[in-house]
């Protein structure tokens, strides 16, 4: 009875020790990255390739995901509109839900898999065969060099992707409003026009903005963690999509808390 | 190799992948304790990540649905059985699957791919050990039953975190807030559905795309990726099929 007593209290121990070394680690990682910041001296060109990388492989990926949660989050309401009939909330009910919370949220977290996850394995393998000791060695900052050009490309472009997947959402639950519910896509459009959503998408960008710089720096703290070969770069891809899914849903609590 | 081909490809290994997993499970079941440890590794592990990111998700889910309600009309009785019934049909299954996918999803491909860039899968099959028979069964088995056991704890957790910002925020006394009026057992049905099919394609897809890896950390870096991106897509895909297929179904019949 004791031993499993202990043996509960050790893990817990263990991982409240390791949670206070991963939130510290990122506080010191973004602290250094805005030193990098103000005044402005990090690497131009890498940025640019950066901007590129991150933006435009993932808007295939950004656009599924946000047609297809458009069309459902019009499936969901359909079900209590069957009932009641008033179809002219469709468009009132998706447009809430997708533009404030499970638009951000579910394309941030597939940028996340997508573009975090990527760079985690990217700088992992880096820190493996010591091209970052490599970069140390000519004198270069990593954090300059490697970390504040992600840092910048994943906040900018997850705020525009996010608004390119709003305008798909609608599109999506529009189509589906059509195809499935049976109810003229016209409906659905008056109804979103009609409901004033400036302030939840405002709202959603926010999110975004915030998701983006939480998905690179947890992504960019666990690349450049790696201990070991490639069994470690799998292990660090594996935390930092973990810890990324956490910061995403607490951040998003705290958003929408200190918004309304 | 173009994309249309690797499009065409990804279906067809997936499916084999699957059958022979299914095959292997049926003719030669794993040790009991292999299945024992996966289930550990996958239910038990994902059990405070699952609390976490859910518990927020209730709690946030009722901070705007209260808010949004009070906008039409104010009243907030029945905000909680539509909550529920949203929680089980909809973001129980479907977050807790994603939730799954980043975590044990990326947990098998970078397990996989390890193994196959060091070699182990070939020293598997030259000790004559079918690598789908001692690697993926046990997993594939720990997942599908592990998925239902997880989304029944992470729609309690969501519940609870739910009926406790109702209170406090909202003074919706808990009596009123935790009722199943809205609940029907196709609800439930469709859940399940969504909870199982989840389940089967999660560890397929990760395996897969660890089988795929090539190359030294790179390599397993890359298929971890892959791996997670592939099922949390699979996911919302499974979602809007199964939602889509509910709702017309129920169209029929009524």
């Amino acid at each position: 009875m004791t031993r499993v007593l202990l043996d509960v209290l050790g893990t817990f121990g263990q991982v409240s020790l390791q949670a206070c070394r991963v939130v510290g680690g990122l506080t010191l990682l973004q602290t250094r990255i805005l030193l990098a910041m103000f005044p402005p001296d990090f690497d131009y060109d890498e940025t640019v390739r950066q901007f590129f990388k991150v933006g435009v492989k993932s808007v295939a990926v950004v656009v599924a995901t946000a047609l297809l949660t458009g069309a459902i989050m019009v499936i969901q309401s359909g079900n209590s509109v069957q009932e009641t009939g008033a179809t002219g909330l469709v468009g009132w009910a998706t447009g809430t839900a997708v533009l404030s919370e499970v638009g951000p949220i579910l394309i941030g977290l597939m940028f996340s898999g997508r573009v975090g996850a990527n760079n985690t394995a990217e700088l992992g393998a880096m820190v493996v065969t010591d091209q970052v000791n490599a970069l140390r060695v000519l004198g270069m900052d990593p954090v300059r060099y490697l970390v504040v050009p992600r840092f910048l490309s994943m906040i900018v472009m997850l705020v525009l992707l996010t608004c390119i997947g709003d305008l798909f959402a609608l599109t999506g639950g529009a189509i589906a409003c059509q195809a499935i519910l049976g109810i003229d896509q016209r409906v659905f459009w008056q109804s979103v026009l009609d409901s004033h959503l400036l302030d939840e998408m405002t709202m959603g960008l926010v999110k975004a903005f915030v998701f983006g710089g939480a998905i690179s720096v947890v992504s960019c703290y666990f690349g450049l963690n790696v201990k070991g070969g490639a069994e470690g770069v799998g292990r660090a891809v594996n935390d930092s999509v973990v810890t990324a899914a956490i910061s995403i849903f607490v951040a998003n609590f705290l958003v929408t808390t200190i918004w309304i | 190799m173009t994309l249309a081909t690797g499009f065409m490809a990804l279906p067809r290994n997936l499916l084999r992948l699957l059958g022979e997993t299914v095959v292997a499970l049926v003719l030669r079941p794993p040790p009991w304790r292999t299945v024992v440890t996966q289930m550990y590794n996958v239910g038990f592990r994902s059990v405070v990540f699952i609390a976490v990111t859910l518990g927020f998700l209730g709690l946030i889910t009722v901070y705007q649905g209260c808010i949004q309600a009070l906008k039409v009309l104010p009243d907030l009785s029945m905000v909680g059985a539509a909550f529920i019934n949203v929680m089980i049909m909809e973001f129980g299954p479907t977050i807790t699957a994603l939730m799954v996918a980043t975590r044990v999803g990326s947990g098998i491909a970078a397990e996989l791919g390890t193994m196959v860039v060091t070699d182990q899968v070939e020293a598997l099959e030259v000790s004559n050990t079918d690598p789908v028979e001692y690697v993926v069964a046990p997993r594939f088995l720990a997942v599908v039953v592990m998925m239902f056991v997880l989304t029944i704890f992470a729609i309690l957790v969501a519940t609870l975190a739910g009926m406790v910002m109702a209170d406090l925020r909202f003074q919706v006394n808990p009596h009123t807030f935790l009722t199943l009026a809205y609940v029907e057992w196709g609800d439930v049905y469709i859940g399940l559905t969504k909870v199982f099919l989840y389940g089967v394609s999660i560890p397929i897809i990760a395996a897969e795309s660890g089988f795929r890896a090539s190359g030294g950390s790179e390599g397993v870096g890359q298929s971890t990726t892959r791996a997670v991106v592939n099922t949390l897509f699979a996911v919302i895909i499974l979602d809007f099929v199964v939602a889509g297929a509910a709702f017309i179904i129920r169209m029929q019949f009524e």
